[in-house]
């Protein structure tokens, strides 16, 4: 039976696999660093492999994994989120936050209204408490804005 | 005496308006944060750290505040457990079961004096066994060479990954991912480039602070989204709060063998506060026996868990102030703290610092007064606060968890990398895989490398030289007995579960 134990199992076994490939690539020691750079990645690695090994041979009884939906919205929440990461720069800091903020309020309780008020509260409050209280340098607008 | 003398330049430091002040917001941060289910300890302070950096606060002003929060964290845990039967974090568990019963019988008031007192004791108790045992245990650790230091770092992994999940195997695969994530980036000794794949933002390695706040913080909003913020359930009322003094100093011998048991556990690497508050719910059950009526509601099954975790929490400063090892997941993020002000926690910190350590440990004397007050007369305050929904609360984490970390390095990247741990983290929560050894992998794999390749230049390549010595024999006997002792305890030290009502 597949498990997501034994999925997780196989793919530490591939990372460490490629890790020992790596790890072969590097210079051997010498007289002052006798173990040299590769000995310790490839320790690691064997921990990595039997422990996989081990998982993957006798797994637990399978995760409580959510429903369909709530692993839709988990991802959805993951992409807002990185697009959030890209944003903070170019477009400030102000409309990114309210709108991820909103976003993931409206995912944990959803109601519209309030998941809006949250966004603005939150990225208004935060940007008063960080850039004035605990003097971060944060832009509220896109740089291009302000000329 | 020496231990007034230090104490005296500690409080020549924590006495500082500044750090006064410090102290007294960290204790109230981490009331909050203790109380609110789903911020614990650890991902409160993870959220606070790269906050505090960009506030340019010194060494002491920094550790002040954050062990604060530490302890204000294991003061508010309790506060849910009592009022809502959800413990405020982990430790906190085991309060729910008395706790609750208490606050259903319409003795909620009664319930958070009893269990601020034995916070108080507890913590207080612990502090003053940390001030008299950690320059002991300092003196010690001056015998530890590399190959005592690569055992110590394996016993923490061990008794630590040992008690952390209940498969052994998904512990140590946690522990060698962590080990792996330090691997990557440019290696010190040699200067080549390891594991990054050709990725530029990878070369300088992955921040521990980046790791730490996505799998801490960054997953709990997972958990939210999954569950639509339910289970914060309806709580009870609380009433007219007074201080049942009878019923306290009923209690007082139950405060004080639960402070010394959970201090002991909190110092045992890898135990924790979790242990500690178990350990003592169980040890004070069993002493008051079938007529104590633990379960129903009493006041000695909310006091021993509260000084048992409290106590536990002190304890748990020890190993990471002494030897640079933490014993429990808050402590982890606190030595990632001292790492990034490039202090090294071990025995030459009490030499070189005493600043730091006595100023830390005054100040976590006053903590614990202001923590009292602010948690039996004030406790309406918090209580308050726990009425925030988690549809503001839980994004407001993450938005200052984005901010704190870009303020820090000011690249996308790193938001990337957390997220991408926090994904990690909800999936290996998920699946039971303990999310504490992944790491104590990233913060000690550096080391434990280092104090690897020293020993074995020492010694010329001889592996016969890491079991060389008594010191670090009776350590691998204890890593080995810690990683597999868990197992054959498994049936009487099982994790309680939630107490469904």
């Amino acid at each position: 039976m597949i498990r997501s134990d034994r999925i997780l199992g196989v793919v530490v076994v591939i990372v460490a696999l490629a890790f020992i490939v790596s790890a072969y690539n590097l210079p051997a020691g010498n007289l002052f660093d006798k173990l040299g750079p590769k000995a310790f990645p490839i320790i690691v690695a064997v921990g990595m492999l039997v422990s996989a090994v081990g998982l993957i041979l006798r797994p637990d009884p399978e995760a409580d994994w959510p429903e369909m939906p709530s692993l839709v919205s988990i991802g959805f929440a993951t992409l807002v989120l990185i697009g959030y990461a890209y944003s903070l720069k170019p477009l400030g800091f102000l409309a990114p936050t309210a709108v991820a903020a909103a976003i993931l309020s409206y995912q944990i309780s959803p109601r519209p209204l309030p998941a809006v008020l949250t966004g603005v509260g939150l990225s208004a409050g935060l940007f008063i408490i960080f850039k004035y209280a605990l003097g971060l340098g944060l832009f509220a607008l896109p740089r291009g804005l302000l000329g | 005496m020496d231990l007034f003398a230090n104490l005296a330049i500690g409080f020549e430091v924590a006495l500082s308006p500044m750090t006064l002040i410090l102290a007294v917001v960290g204790c109230f941060l981490g009331t909050i944060i203790g109380a609110l289910p789903g911020l614990g300890p650890s991902n409160g302070v993870a959220i606070l750290i790269p906050i505090t950096f960009t506030m340019g606060l010194d060494a002491t002003a920094a550790l002040v505040l954050l062990t604060s929060v530490y302890y204000g964290a294991m003061y508010g845990g309790r506060i849910s457990s009592i009022l809502l039967n959800i413990p405020g974090d982990e430790p906190a568990m085991m309060t729910t079961l008395d706790g609750y019963p208490m606050a259903k019988n319409g003795r909620a008031g009664d319930a958070l004096v009893i269990s601020g007192v034995a916070s108080f004791v507890g913590a207080f108790l612990a502090t003053v066994a940390l001030a008299l045992v950690a320059p002991y245990l300092a003196r010690i650790a001056y015998k530890f060479g590399p190959a005592e230091y690569f055992a110590l770092y394996a016993l923490a992994f061990a008794t630590l990954g040992g008690m952390a999940s209940n498969n052994q195997a998904k512990s140590a695969l946690a522990s060698f991912i962590g080990l792996g994530i330090a691997l990557i980036g440019i290696d010190n000794n040699s200067g080549f480039t390891r594991f990054t794949g050709g990725n530029l933002h990878l070369a300088d390695g992955i921040d521990f602070l980046v790791a730490i706040v996505g799998l801490f913080a960054v997953s709990e909003v997972f958990f939210f989204i999954e569950s639509h913020g339910k289970g914060s359930a309806v709580g009870v009322v609380l009433g007219k709060v007074t201080v049942p003094w009878r019923e306290i100093w009923s209690t007082r011998w139950t405060m004080l063998r639960s402070s010394a048991v959970g201090f002991v556990a909190g110092v045992l690497p890898g135990a924790g506060a979790s242990l500690g508050s178990f350990m003592t719910y169980m040890m004070e059950k069993s002493i008051a026996g079938k007529q104590g009526g633990f379960g129903t509601g009493v006041a000695k099954g909310v006091a021993a868990p509260e000084a048992g975790n409290n106590a536990a929490a002190g304890g748990a400063l020890v190993p990471m102030l002494t030897l640079g090892v933490p014993g429990s997941g808050t402590t982890a993020v606190l030595l990632a703290v001292l790492m990034t002000l490039n202090i090294t926690p071990g025995p030459t910190l009490f030499a070189d610092r005493p600043d730091v350590v006595w100023g830390l440990i005054a100040a976590l004397l006053i903590a614990n007064f202001v923590l009292l007050a602010m948690n039996v007369p004030m406790v309406k305050v918090f209580v308050r606060i726990l009425q925030v929904p988690p549809a503001i609360l839980l994004p407001g984490v993450t938005m200052i968890s984005f901010v704190g970390i870009y303020s820090l390095s000011g690249s996308y990247f790193d938001l990337l990398l957390m997220v991408g741990f926090g994904v990690m983290g909800y999936i290996f929560r998920k699946m039971d895989i303990p999310t504490v050894p992944v790491i104590l992998g990233i913060l000690l794999g550096y080391q434990m490398e280092n104090n690897l390749r020293h020993a074995m230049t020492l010694s010329g390549g001889e592996w016969t030289y890491l079991l060389s010595s008594p010191i670090s024999i009776g350590l691998w006997i204890a890593a080995a007995l810690g990683f597999i002792a868990p197992m054959f305890l498994r049936r009487f030290l099982r994790k309680p579960q939630m107490v469904t009502d």
